[in-house]
């Protein structure tokens, strides 16, 4: 050990390439920087392979998507109106427009995420901030994670037991939104917890050290410093109950009901509605004769009305990120 | 006689199966810089989050024996909120909260239910002051506390520490991330201080021990092997032999 440390301490180079703790290593070779060794050409291959397989993998993401979207707007473009939007179906649903479905799809979200986004991050907020870890607590984390991996489909048969049947509230746009919360709440909860768990200890600490309280210092530090986060994962459970067929089609949602037009009041919470996404699926496969434009421009409506809730959510995201502090 | 601000008698602190602290008695007097050194792993942070109980913090944490601070037993006490702003506390890494440099100052006094903001003013103003950092910021309070350099990081973090106006000041190898001429100027900040506040320095540095402290305590794997003035710990002949070894350097 000793003889090793004088050898590379001298100032001959020489003694360098012959210290035999480095070039005994392999991989090392000699100290010459100015030629390309076998063993550093690899390297670089290697890098450029990886970086091209990376590279390849994001197009191979990418390019389907863009092509997906820009088929939907060519297949859907003669259909396409203002009044589209605004209209009820008509003949069979073989035309006029779909605004029950739209009007239903945005009540189902709305109402689900008032229920699920605060039960959702004040549990989070439990578990990650006060609850000690015991197995109670272990087993409630596992239960989270596997809750949030059951198909939606089971999630609706809970729905139909729970609240259609138990709790009497019948096919509603109720039970149907209640259905949906229960399936986003688990998904909320987890990425809400990884979310304030991303807030450093030591600020927490720092905040006990003054005397502070664990709410004061949830309040004063921990909640602002993860609020994008927690969006983010609440942004993604928006997409995931406006496309979501099977939850609501026990539950609440409907082939066909006449609203009245152009008003946003025209669902009261017991009543039955109609769903964008429960649209597309009946007219695509239920309905015979449908104008090919009509189910297409359908799944505009829907990828339109979840990015632009997504959208509403990414410009608050990014105002509060500026805000953030470290 | 001096008067005894911290009594610790006894003092065992078990995580799990390791003892990190093993019946530890020392007495720490009004007003004085109290030195702890010591290596890694000898217990002298546990040491500081027994007297300020954030020790409970920890999971599968065992204490045992009494921390008396003015006669009363921390471990007794029922207001935690309090007792830890009778203290004051500085960690090795200067953590400036994600606020701005005023409210960073200001945390603790809210968290006290002060909101009054003329008193606020005062009050942050003169924790810079303390901290020897008003000078330096007094133009952007608003700013983020977290772009401040380490050192000036470090010194918000001794402000912070003193907004709750604590007897008791502790500091955990506070100068590990600041350059030797901040370094310096706390150190001249403490000096300044020790008229008001009781202050417990734990420190790698020996040398820091030396020049600030009145005492030091010598700490090695969770046990005390000496506590003395620094005339005698410091010189030829300390108590016990390996903290002369220690304090000389050639230990081990």
């Amino acid at each position: 050990m000793k003889g090793q440390v004088v050898a590379t301490n001298e100032s001959n180079p020489a003694s360098l390439g012959a210290n035999p703790g480095l070039s005994s290593t392999p991989g090392y070779g000699s100290r010459d920087l100015f030629t390309e060794t076998p063993f550093v050409r690899k390297k670089k291959r290697t890098e450029y392979l990886v970086e091209a397989i990376f590279f390849l993998m994001t197009l191979l993401m990418v390019v389907p998507l863009i092509f997906i979207v820009c088929y939907l707007f060519y297949r859907a473009a003669p259909a396409l109106s203002i009044d589209f939007l605004f209209s009820a179906p008509t003949s069979g649903m073989r035309g006029g427009g779909i605004w029950p479905a739209l009007l239903g799809t945005l009540y189902l979200v709305i109402l689900s995420l008032l229920v699920s986004a605060p039960i959702g991050v004040l549990a989070a907020v439990y578990l990650n901030e006060y609850a000690r870890d015991n197995w109670l607590t272990r087993i409630i984390n596992l239960a989270v994670v596997n809750l949030a991996g059951v198909p939606s489909i089971v999630h609706a048969l809970f729905g139909v037991g729970a609240f259609v049947l138990f709790a009497r509230m019948g096919r509603s746009i109720l039970a149907a939104s209640l259905t949906l919360a229960i399936m986003t709440l688990p998904v909320i909860i987890a990425a809400t917890k990884e979310a304030l768990s991303a807030v450093p200890m030591a600020f927490r600490e720092a905040c006990w050290n003054v005397g502070a309280s664990r709410w004061q210092t949830i309040r004063g530090i921990v909640l602002p410093n993860s609020i994008s986060g927690i969006l983010t994962g609440i942004i993604l459970q928006v997409s995931r109950a406006a496309g979501e067929t099977a939850p609501i089609m026990f539950t609440g949602a409907v082939f066909y009901k006449a609203i009245s037009e152009g008003d946003i009041f025209a669902y009261g919470l017991f009543d039955q509605c109609m769903a964008l996404s429960m649209h597309l699926f009946t007219i695509s496969t239920q309905v015979p004769n449908v104008p090919e434009a009509i189910p297409y421009a359908t799944a505009v409506v829907l990828l339109g009305t979840v990015l632009l809730v997504n959208m509403l959510a990414i410009v608050f995201r990014v105002y509060l990120r500026s805000r953030k502090k470290w | 006689m001096l008067k005894k601000k911290i009594e610790i008698s006894n003092l065992r602190v078990g995580y799990g199966n390791e003892q990190a602290l093993k019946g530890i008695s020392l007495d720490v007097y009004e007003n004085e810089i109290l030195a702890i050194i010591g290596p890694a792993q000898s217990g002298k942070t546990t040491l500081l989050k027994v007297i300020n109980r954030t020790v409970e913090f920890i999971p599968g944490v065992q204490v045992e024996g009494s921390v008396k601070i003015d006669g009363q037993d921390v471990l007794d006490v029922k207001n935690v909120y309090e007792l830890r702003r009778k203290i004051g506390m500085v960690f090795p890494l200067p953590i400036g909260l994600p606020l701005s440099i005023y409210d960073n100052v200001a945390f603790a006094p809210r968290a006290a239910g002060v909101y009054d903001s003329t008193k606020l003013d005062e009050l942050v103003e003169r924790c810079l002051k303390q901290a020897a950092l008003w000078e330096e910021v007094k133009d952007r309070l608003s700013s983020l506390g977290t772009r401040l350099s380490g050192g000036q990081q470090q010194r918000l973090t001794i402000a912070r520490a003193l907004s709750h106006q604590p007897e008791i000041l502790c500091l955990d190898e506070f100068s590990i991330a600041v350059d030797p001429v901040t370094t310096m100027r706390i150190e001249d900040v403490l000096r300044e201080l020790r008229s008001q506040v009781t202050i417990i320095l734990v420190t790698n540095l020996v040398q820091q021990a030396r020049r600030l402290a009145d005492r030091t305590a010598f700490l090695f794997n969770g046990e005390l092997i000496e506590i003395d003035s620094n005339d005698v710990i410091f010189s030829n002949s300390p108590t016990n032999r390996v903290t002369y070894d220690y304090v000389m350097g050639n230990f081990g």
